[in-house]
Formats: C-alpha cells, sequence, structure tokens
C-alpha cells in the first residue's frame, strides 16, 4: 500500500506515521504523502464501484491499510441538480447542490471525524477529543460513542443549543470554554501536550484533514467521472476548500478523470473573513480577526489553512467572497425556497456567495457548477427566525377562508 | 524583567527537553532575543528574516500578541509568554 508518512507542506521534512501535526524545523503542516503509482486507474475504478456506501469506498486514499471498521460509516450523500435556483439566480448554467447535512450527525465533519477516530484507535487511544465551532462537537461526540471510546469536547460557551443539545447527548464531556473558537483551539493545543488524548484537529489533524477528500471524489464520481468546472465551497479554517482541491488532483494525476481543476470559490462571513480579507489585499498570510458573524461554525479567527486556501484560489483562477449576515439569512431562504434543502448559517454563506458571483457575471453559460452545502438547518434556528408568518386559525372553514379570502369557485 | 517562556513539544529538542525557560526581557521581541541566546537551535525554527514563520503563534498570558504589538508588545511583571504551532483547530 501506498501511505509514505508525514511530510511537512512546508520545508518537506518527514515524520514517521504518529500523533504528530506540526513541523519541528518551521511549525508547518504535516500532511499525509502517498505513492498511488501502484494504483491501476480501471482497477481502482472498478474497486471503488464495487465498494461500501460511504466514504470508505476510497480507501485506497485515505490513510489506512485497508478498510477501518467504522460502524458510522458517513459519505455518499446526495449530489442534486438545482436548475430553480440557477433560474432564480438568472444562471444558464449546470448547477449542482452537493447535501453534505445528509451525513449522520448532519455535516460533513462526520467524514473527517470518521477518518480521526479510525486513526485513534489504530494508534491505540482510548479517547478522543476535539476544538469544536458546533459540527465537530456533534461528529466526535457521536463517532466516540458508536466506537466505544471516550470523548472530551471543547466549544466557545456561547454556541448555538441546537449544537450543545446535539452533543451532549452522545453522552460526551461537554466542555464550554468562556471565549470564542480560537481561545479553545488555543486551549486544547496546550491540552494535546500533556494528556494522553487523540484531539482529532490538534494532534491527529493530519489524518483528519484528509477525511475532506471524500467529497472531492464523491462529487466526480456521481458527475459520472468527470469533474466540475467550478467549486463554491466554505471556509472557516481551510482545510475543507484546500483538501477537496487535492482530491480533485489525486485522480487527475492518477488518470481516474481528466481535464483540470475547477475554479475554486471560497466563501465567508464579512464578520469573520480572514481568509476572504488576505486574498482581496494580497497577502500570503492571514491576519487573525474576532469573529462577529450569526456563522458561527465558520468564525475561526485565526484559521490554519488561511495561507493555503489563499494559495489554491489564486492557483484556479478563484476567489475568496464574503457575505454580511443578512445575506447570509437571505441564502438560506433562497436555498430552502428552490432546492428543499433547509441548510446551517454556513450553507448560507456559500450561497450568498454564489449569488455574488452570478451578479458580477462571473459564472459563464454551460459551466458545470458544484456548490458544497456542509450543514443542517435545523442546528441555527434563531438564524430563520421571523423569516415567515405562520397563518393561525380556528378548526373552522370560515376562519380559515377568512385568513387566506379566497375566491370560492365551483 | 523575569519571564516564564511556554515552549511546545515540537521545540524540546532545541532546549534539551526542557518545557519552560526563565529569561527577562521588556517586550516579547526581547524576550525571544533572550530565549535565541540560551538556545541558538530555536531562531530559525521560530523565526526568519526577524520575523515569526507564519505558522508560529506566540501568546502573551493567553492573549495572541498579532491583536497587540506583535513583537514590540510589552511584557508585564509575572506574564508568561507561550508559543505554539499556529496548524490546529478547523
Amino acid at each position: 500500500m501506498a501511505i509514505e508518512n508525514l511530510k511537512c507542506k512546508e520545508c518537506g521534512a518527514t515524520y514517521d506515521l504518529g500523533a504528530h501535526f506540526a513541523c519541528e524545523n518551521c511549525f508547518g503542516p504535516l500532511e499525509v504523502a502517498y505513492d498511488h503509482s501502484q494504483l491501476d486507474p480501471a482497477e481502482t475504478k472498478r474497486k471503488i464501484q464495487a465498494g461500501s456506501q460511504g466514504i470508505w469506498r476510497y480507501a485506497d486514499f485515505l490513510p489506512f491499510e485497508g478498510r477501518p471498521g467504522d460502524p458510522l460509516e458517513p459519505g455518499l450523500t446526495p449530489l442534486l441538480r438545482a436548475d430553480r435556483l440557477a433560474e432564480r439566480l438568472g444562471l444558464d448554467a449546470e448547477l449542482w447542490i452537493k447535501n453534505d447535512a445528509a451525513n449522520p450527525t448532519h455535516s460533513f465533519k462526520d467524514r473527517v471525524v470518521a477518518v480521526a477516530v479510525a486513526k485513534a484507535q489504530e494508534l491505540g487511544f482510548d479517547t478522543v477529543a476535539c476544538a469544536s465551532t458546533g459540527n465537530l462537537a456533534n461528529a466526535v461526540a457521536a463517532h466516540a460513542a458508536a466506537a466505544g471510546l471516550k470523548s472530551y469536547v471543547f466549544v466557545p460557551a456561547n454556541l448555538e443549543e441546537q449544537k450543545l443539545l446535539a452533543t451532549g447527548i452522545y453522552g460526551t464531556n461537554l466542555v464550554g470554554v468562556r471565549g470564542n473558537y480560537d481561545d479553545v483551539n488555543r486551549l486544547c493545543t496546550q491540552l494535546a501536550e500533556t494528556r494522553p488524548w487523540a484531539f482529532v484537529n490538534v494532534n491527529l489533524r493530519p489524518y483528519y484533514a484528509e477525511g475532506s477528500k471524500t467529497l472531492a471524489y464523491e462529487t466526480a464520481e456521481q458527475l459520472g467521472w468527470e469533474l466540475p468546472d467550478r467549486v463554491v465551497c466554505p471556509i472557516a479554517s481551510g482545510s475543507l476548500f484546500t483538501k477537496v482541491g487535492r482530491g480533485f488532483q489525486e485522480w487527475l494525476d492518477l488518470g481516474l478523470v481528466e481535464g483540470q481543476l475547477p475554479v475554486f470559490n471560497g466563501a465567508q462571513a464579512e464578520g469573520c473573513s480572514p481568509v476572504a480579507t488576505a486574498f482581496a489585499e494580497g497577502w500570503d498570510v492571514c491576519k487573525p480577526q474576532r469573529p462577529e458573524t450569526i456563522a458561527k461554525s465558520l468564525a475561526i479567527g485565526d484559521p490554519a489553512d488561511g495561507p493555503y486556501a489563499v494559495e489554491h484560489a489564486r492557483r484556479t483562477n478563484g476567489a475568496i467572497d464574503s457575505v454580511s449576515d443578512a445575506e447570509i439569512r437571505d441564502g438560506i431562504s433562497l436555498l430552502a425556497e428552490t432546492t428543499g434543502i433547509f441548510t446551517e448559517t454556513a450553507g448560507g454563506v456559500t450561497i450568498g456567495v454564489l449569488k455574488k458571483l452570478a451578479e458580477r457575471g462571473e459564472i459563464n453559460a454551460g459551466e458545470r457548477v458544484v456548490v458544497y452545502i456542509t450543514g443542517e438547518g435545523l442546528k441555527t434556528l434563531d438564524a430563520t427566525r421571523d423569516r415567515f408568518r405562520m397563518h393561525e386559525i380556528d378548526p373552522a372553514l370560515a376562519s380559515f377562508e377568512a385568513e387566506f379570502r379566497q375566491e370560492v369557485t365551483v | 524583567m523575569p519571564v516564564t517562556v511556554k515552549i511546545p513539544t515540537q521545540l524540546r529538542a532545541a532546549t534539551g527537553g526542557e518545557a519552560e525557560l526563565e529569561v527577562s526581557g521588556t517586550t516579547v521581541g526581547e524576550v525571544l532575543d533572550a530565549v535565541f541566546e540560551a538556545h541558538d537551535g530555536l531562531r530559525d525554527r521560530i523565526t526568519q528574516d526577524g520575523d515569526l514563520r507564519r505558522f508560529v503563534n506566540v501568546y502573551v498570558s493567553g492573549e495572541d500578541i498579532r491583536f497587540q504589538e506583535g513583537l514590540a508588545t510589552q511584557i508585564n511583571d509575572g506574564a508568561e509568554v507561550t508559543i505554539l504551532p499556529a496548524v490546529a483547530g478547523g
């Protein structure tokens, strides 16, 4: 098999396949390195198609020897045509929604956590942990429960109630930190030094991040082994954005798909837009911000992969845009009204940016566009309050007719 | 003034295994210079061309120095300086 080592993305130094995440020479992030030269494209394709109905059908591209036992396998979420949304946006494009809310805990985080928890078990940890803006908390608590591991989940204490409830119910140690996500993340980085735990997005981050590539593989497979021309993807830490790119690139390199990398459009909330700001300013680092947005799942003021996300957008002739809280709410409604998909605030950010691109005329006629919806609307209910009025009536025909003042025709 | 500097696991090979260093200085820059004087191997790991490397975070008593005055951030008596990798989270 083809997993080689952990390799620093900055200086190229290599490390063994243990629980390491930062380079000792330059602090750069470590990434799993593979050698896929022995894979035959036709055979690989057949193996994938005969594989399980989730992310482990792509086991050859994940950091394991064979398929780990994962009782809560995520993935193979629907890729849906969104013609009515395209029409509302005035687009003459082939628009698709990848609805990743259709995962076990209703966000794309099930993908990364499935990989990290399997790696934690392989490395002999009995406790998993994470620093989370909410969706990751849900996923770590659930996957730990399914795997029979102990868990500690650290979140900002002021998180949405739905995300707290959908974490605590799994029997985890839910820790609300009085601070923002970046405070939580710093605390967890310090705890990871002394506790013998697998922090999925700290010491296991190189493996965890690999799970996001499965979104790219699924997209290509569901499009009939073809690539989109453009993707629109939310950015928090920047890991999903860059790993979706890596997934497409791996399949291009292997010859499983043809063509070139899609244009990558990143989406952030104005109230937390360090990556969009770095892109606009032409910086190669992100200046940290103090988040102030309803899109709490994207509220990372100091994004670990921000510099790589900026580079990736530039390299693919893409861009990174941001939208206001009002545009986020409008985006949630627009997606719901035209596709039947109810997304959380992060999805509102992504749809808001799609709308911006449409208004700027950046999406060409006939382009095939895939939009990544990464989370579920029922987790961020506050964002959708006061968007409509319920008609309340008595259980009587007259009451209904009075409310709707309908003309009766025979 | 005396300052405690917390060294992350990744850098302890360069400090002979020490997790905390006691140095003195009035700004973050002075404190880091004192750290480099004691353990020269740390300089290139943390800085490049006189600036912090892009994946190095430095905190003074829990506060990211990029929200303060960067390397010119003043150190108060009893403050703790923490160096951490920036590549966690998300």
